[in-house]
């Protein structure tokens, strides 16, 4: 009776253990969720911060480093009741910002930690931890925080931030509260300097609590401390360029001709670089971005302005290559250039040489010999003749980017042909057209930063090696590029007949205020055209005149004739940097006590 | 040829003792790994789970050596006494027992503690098997149906005051004892549907069970010689049902409804009308199977609602504790959800033994009782989970096959009664761990940790072993 039954029943069993089975496969083999789940459950991933590489400067000086620095973590369903109002106090934050963050961490994970407050500031950390033991639950981590040591070379030595969201979706090395360099040294040597993070992988139970190591720290790896960068600036000189340029806007570039360093890179004004540290960030920041005069704003390597007449000494080296003047040419001035009823106006008369050309900035000299280039008959055209001119003006590193390890280098304005075909029509222009350029104004816009290298190249007598910022990186070397030679394929005895004429300029041409005694200094002022207001003073210098050390090229705002400001600028920092010590001791002091920040308020 | 007064262990099934001893001791090396601890290095250690569980095993072999040991005519004569005697025990269990998990299941004596709805399985499977095996019972009188399920009744009522609906649930198992000693196949369809319903609805939404119930019922009308045409027209009128409410959604309501819901309306419309039909085509299984399903789906529905939308959190907790649904600590499905996350990480071949986290650091909730099969999942992986079920099965099988052999109803009936008992046991167990089953607190069979659930199941399957041993003598 019934026997057969069994088999029902057994059927209906079998079929039941076979869900079992399938639904085990589907959870265990399939799907692959609760693996990642249990993962997330029983690790916990301690990320060990390496410090920061240090920054020093070409005499070992240390520059940047870094200080001790806590964040407050929190585990919330560790932490009891607790006076929020003490801590606040403490944090000097207030009650309803923490608050905030503390929901935030609950939300994130009841039993885990989680960042209440960031990077407590050093005199606040002290206090909170003798006070700590009020507050269970919350603990401190360490991290570190970017220190300045000179109040100085901020836009060059640039900052630290923590990485956004978006940024750390195109980098995945970084993960949120990383911080990454954003400008300046900081930012180009990022990876070698934020080094390796180490991760620790603990295995928790339910509450959180550390089981241990997993597998014995089998997958643990050690943080790798940053590399030490050396940087190529002169912090002592860095610092006296921005005591001279204080109360003024402008710009001061230094390079060593024969390396390509860059020696100093005022931009002013400037900003103290530990006002963007940590929590001050958040206050700091906005301050300095809404700041009139843009002290985030790196004016050397960015700003653009017409090279004025230091822009003669390069077109005089582009005729004499082409063949269209020579060492003894000369061009009767007087008083200027005549074009139709426009006169390009000069400041003396009688006819001129080369060397004397540039020693008195004669304007006609150049209106003349710029007419000869465009209008070579080698080139048939106007345009091809501009063509192989421009050629000839990039290869000084003018009107393209340098290339250097600052990456927020501007590239200026040097048009091509195709620029005047379109604005005047093919064939419809020649050099009178375009004579300002020959004077170094009008369609031209190079940085201090480029200016500063062409003077370079002249120093070294026809070749640069791209400028650059660091000089070497702790085991390892700078990039390759840093050390080709740049040749601009003039010849080095043209370079001899206007280096005479930037010798004269500062021993008695339009550079005076430049001369340093025992110095052979040769420079060229200039004046960058300034439709807003007052002109720009501009002057480039390089010195000694033999094996030239330095090379300099300084901008003041609203600082009228090269001669006034730059000039004598240009002469402190080469006296500074060459003999250690200034004697003119007036003129420093009438330098320094100059405020053009009044006169420039006054032109708005 | 076997004579009297050998011993039974000639005539033992050995299948069984295997595989009662692999089971043991895979649970014990399962619990050992569960509570496993670099403080304790000594198997030993009677003050862990593992330590006191060898105990408990040790004395599990006693009792089977006492069982086998004992007359197999014993269990007949004594069913009720044992029987009675288990009703006073689980009735003063509720004066002077104590408290756990709020529930009030276990005597102290000293530093032994028992469960006795744990034992009263076996009792109550005795007691059955003696009731149904009486000379003019028949499953079929409503009367001796009644006897029955009071039997089961009476234990079932007294551990539900405790209470301990796991345990409890347990009874319901005994469908298939009455199913094989000849309850109509309604019955035990109805139970399988509803089951199958209940599980499935945990599992998918409600809108896939209803369709699948509807594309069921096309086969069933199929295999029932119905002709082809009707099932179609009844699939079409599903399709149409739908379409028409979906238009009436559309354009009406704007879209206030999801579109399953549509489908579940439709269904419930048809499922009358399928119930009509097999009534006036006179086919009895088709209308009961049907009515009671329309009935069953009123349940869920009204219950659902009851519970959801009327009852207050706090009635709703008490529900839930008082149907050994556990509660949750962080939020819905918490424990089930780490469950799965143990048993899912093990993957194919599981992390190996002892490396298992979920269950080590205690992210899986009793880990080392109820959960046990966690441990299972996660450091054997699908494979080693895979054949404890399969041992499961084999075992209840096997029981299964050797009751049809019984020469005596008694012996068989019990049998069944083991295997019924232990088949419900595992696939509640189970199914709780892989979220196929709600969380209902009963032990996994001689794996999870515990003396009383141990014991009780050696003495509930040896009582039938003894009798198997014996089959012959008996008539």
């Amino acid at each position: 009776m019934y026997s057969n039954r069994k088999y029902i029943i057994s059927f209906i069993f079998g079929v039941i253990a076979l869900i079992y089975i399938y639904k085990l496969f589907t959870i265990q083999v399939l799907d692959m969720s609760y693996k990642l789940s249990a993962e997330s459950n029983v690790f916990r991933k301690v990320v060990d911060y390496p410090a920061r590489g240090l920054v020093f400067d070409r005499n070992g000086k240390l520059l940047v480093y870094n200080e001790s620095s806590y964040d407050l973590l929190a585990t919330p369903n560790r932490v009891p009741e607790f006076d929020t109002a003490d801590l606040c106090e403490i944090l000097g934050t207030s009650v309803e910002s923490f608050k905030a963050e503390f929901r935030k961490a609950i939300t994130h994970a009841r039993y885990k930690e989680s960042v209440i407050f960031k990077q407590i500031p050093k005199h606040r950390y002290s206090y909170l931890q003798e006070k700590l033991y009020k507050f269970p639950g919350f603990e401190l981590q360490k991290r570190t925080a970017r220190k300045y040591e000179y109040n100085a070379a901020a836009q060059v030595l640039g900052y630290v931030r923590e990485a956004d969201p978006k940024y750390i979706e195109a980098h995945p090395y970084y993960k949120p509260g990383d911080y990454i360099g954003v400008a300046g040294i900081e930012k180009s040597y990022e990876e070698q300097l934020r080094g390796q993070k180490g991760l620790k992988i603990y295995i928790v139970d339910v509450k959180n609590r550390v089981q241990g190591s997993y597998k014995d720290g089998e997958y643990d790896t050690a943080a790798v401390v940053g590399l030490n960068v050396t940087s190529t600036l002169d912090i002592d000189l860095q610092l006296y360029g921005e005591k001279l340029m204080q109360n003024k806007v402008g710009s001061i570039v230094a390079i060593e001709p024969a390396t390509g360093e860059i020696l100093a890179l005022v931009s002013s004004p400037g900003y103290d670089p530990n006002l963007l540290v940590g929590s001050d960030m958040a206050i700091n920041y906005p301050k300095l971005i809404t700041d009139p005069y843009k002290p985030m704003y790196n004016r050397a390597l960015m700003a653009c302005y017409p090279p004025g007449s230091t822009f003669k000494t390069i077109n005089a080296l582009i005729g004499l290559q082409e063949g269209v003047i020579n060492q003894t040419s000369s061009f009767p001035c007087n008083g200027g250039f005549r074009l139709g009823s426009h006169v390009v106006k000069c400041h003396h008369g009688g006819s001129l040489d080369l060397v004397s050309s540039i020693q008195h900035s004669c304007n006609a000299y150049y209106c003349h010999e710029f007419t000869k280039i465009i209008g070579d008959p080698k080139y048939k055209r106007a345009d091809s003749a501009y063509s192989n001119w421009r050629r000839r003006v990039q290869s000084f590193g003018l009107g393209t980017k340098l290339g250097s390890d600052l990456n927020q280098e501007s590239g200026g304005i040097l048009y091509s042909k195709n620029y005047y075909n379109k604005f005047y029509g093919e064939g419809h222009w020649s050099a009178y057209t375009i004579i300002s350029l020959s004077i170094g104004q009008g369609e031209l816009g190079f940085t201090p930063f480029q200016i500063c290298n062409a003077c370079a190249t002249i120093a070294n007598r026809g070749y640069y090696y791209i400028p650059h910022i660091v000089k070497k990186v702790e085991s390892g070397d700078i990039d390759k590029r840093f050390y080709e030679k740049h040749d601009t394929g003039i010849e080095k005895d043209y370079f001899e007949t206007v280096i005479q004429g930037m010798y004269q300029v500062c021993e008695m041409g339009t550079g005076r205020s430049a001369r340093v005694s025992g110095v052979e200094v040769c420079g060229k002022t200039g004046t960058a055209q300034n439709p807003h207001g007052k002109d720009h003073s501009i002057f480039e210098a390089f010195a000694p005149r033999d094996n030239p050390k330095i090379a300099i090229a300084v901008y003041v705002e609203n600082g009228g004739f090269g001669a006034t400001y730059a000039a004598p600028i240009a002469g402190l920092m080469i006296e500074k940097y060459l003999k250690d010590t200034v004697t003119r001791k007036d003129v420093e002091e009438r330098i320094c006590k100059a405020n053009l920040l009044d006169i420039d308020a006054q032109m708005k | 040829m076997k004579e009297r007064g050998q011993s039974v262990f000639f005539s033992l099934d050995w299948i069984i003792m295997v595989l009662y001893t692999a089971l043991l001791f895979m649970g014990w090396f399962n619990i050992y790994a569960a509570c496993y601890d670099d403080s304790h290095d000594s198997i030993f250690d009677f003050s862990m789970r593992y330590g006191k569980q060898l105990i408990w095993i040790g004395v599990s072999y006693v009792i089977v050596v006492l069982i086998m040991a004992s007359n197999f005519r014993l269990y007949s004569v004594l069913s009720y006494f044992i029987y009675g005697a288990m009703i006073l025990i689980l009735t003063s269990v509720l004066v002077v027992g104590i408290s756990s998990h709020g529930a009030k299941s276990w005597f102290e004596i000293g530093p032994i503690r028992i469960q006795p709805s744990e034992f009263a399985k076996f009792a109550t499977a005795l007691a059955m098997s003696k009731l149904m095996s009486a000379y003019n019972f028949d499953i079929k009188k409503p009367a001796n149906l009644f006897m029955a399920i009071g039997i089961i009744a009476l234990p079932a009522g007294l551990i539900l005051l405790q209470p301990d609906m796991g345990s409890v649930l347990v009874y319901f198992s005994m469908i298939f004892v009455f199913y094989r000693e000849g309850l109509s196949s309604i019955f035990l369809w109805l139970v399988v549907m509803g089951i199958a319903v209940f599980v499935s609805t945990l599992q998918y939404p409600l809108v896939a069970v209803m369709a699948g119930l509807t594309i069921i019922a096309g086969v069933w009308y199929l295999a029932f010689g119905r002709s082809i045409i009707e099932v179609l027209i009844a699939w079409g009128a599903v399709a149409a049902a739908t379409g028409l409410f979906w238009v009436i959604n559309h354009f009406l309501l704007d879209d206030h409804y999801e579109w399953h819901i549509l489908i579940v309306g439709a269904c419930m419309l048809l499922l009358p009308g399928v119930v009509v039909y097999s009534f006036l085509k006179r086919v009895w299984t088709a209308t009961f199977v049907w009515l009671g399903l329309i009935g069953f789906f009123a349940v869920v529905f009204s219950v659902d609602f009851v519970f959801n939308n009327i009852m207050t959190d706090h009635q709703q907790t008490l529900i839930r504790v008082f149907l050994g649904l556990e509660i949750d600590p962080k939020g819905t499905g918490y424990n089930v959800e780490q469950s799965k996350i143990a048993i899912g990480s093990g993957g194919l071949w599981g992390k190996g033994y002892l490396q298992g986290t979920q269950t080590k650091f205690n992210f899986v909730p009793e880990q080392a009782t109820d959960f046990i099969f966690c441990t299972v999942g996660e450091e054997w992986g699908f494979v080693g989970s895979t054949f404890v079920i399969l041992m499961f099965i084999t075992l209840i099988i096997r029981i299964i096959f050797l009751a049809d052999k019984q020469r005596s109803a008694f012996a068989r009936i019990y049998g069944y009664c083991v295997a019924s008992i232990l088949f419900f046991h595992v696939g509640i167990n189970v199914g709780m761990t892989i979220g196929l089953v709600p969380v209902i607190g009963i032990p996994l069979p001689f794996f999870s940790y515990g003396g009383s659930s141990l014991w009780s199941f050696t003495i509930l399957l040896f009582i039938f072993v003894r009798m198997d041993a014996s089959r012959d003598e008996l008539l």
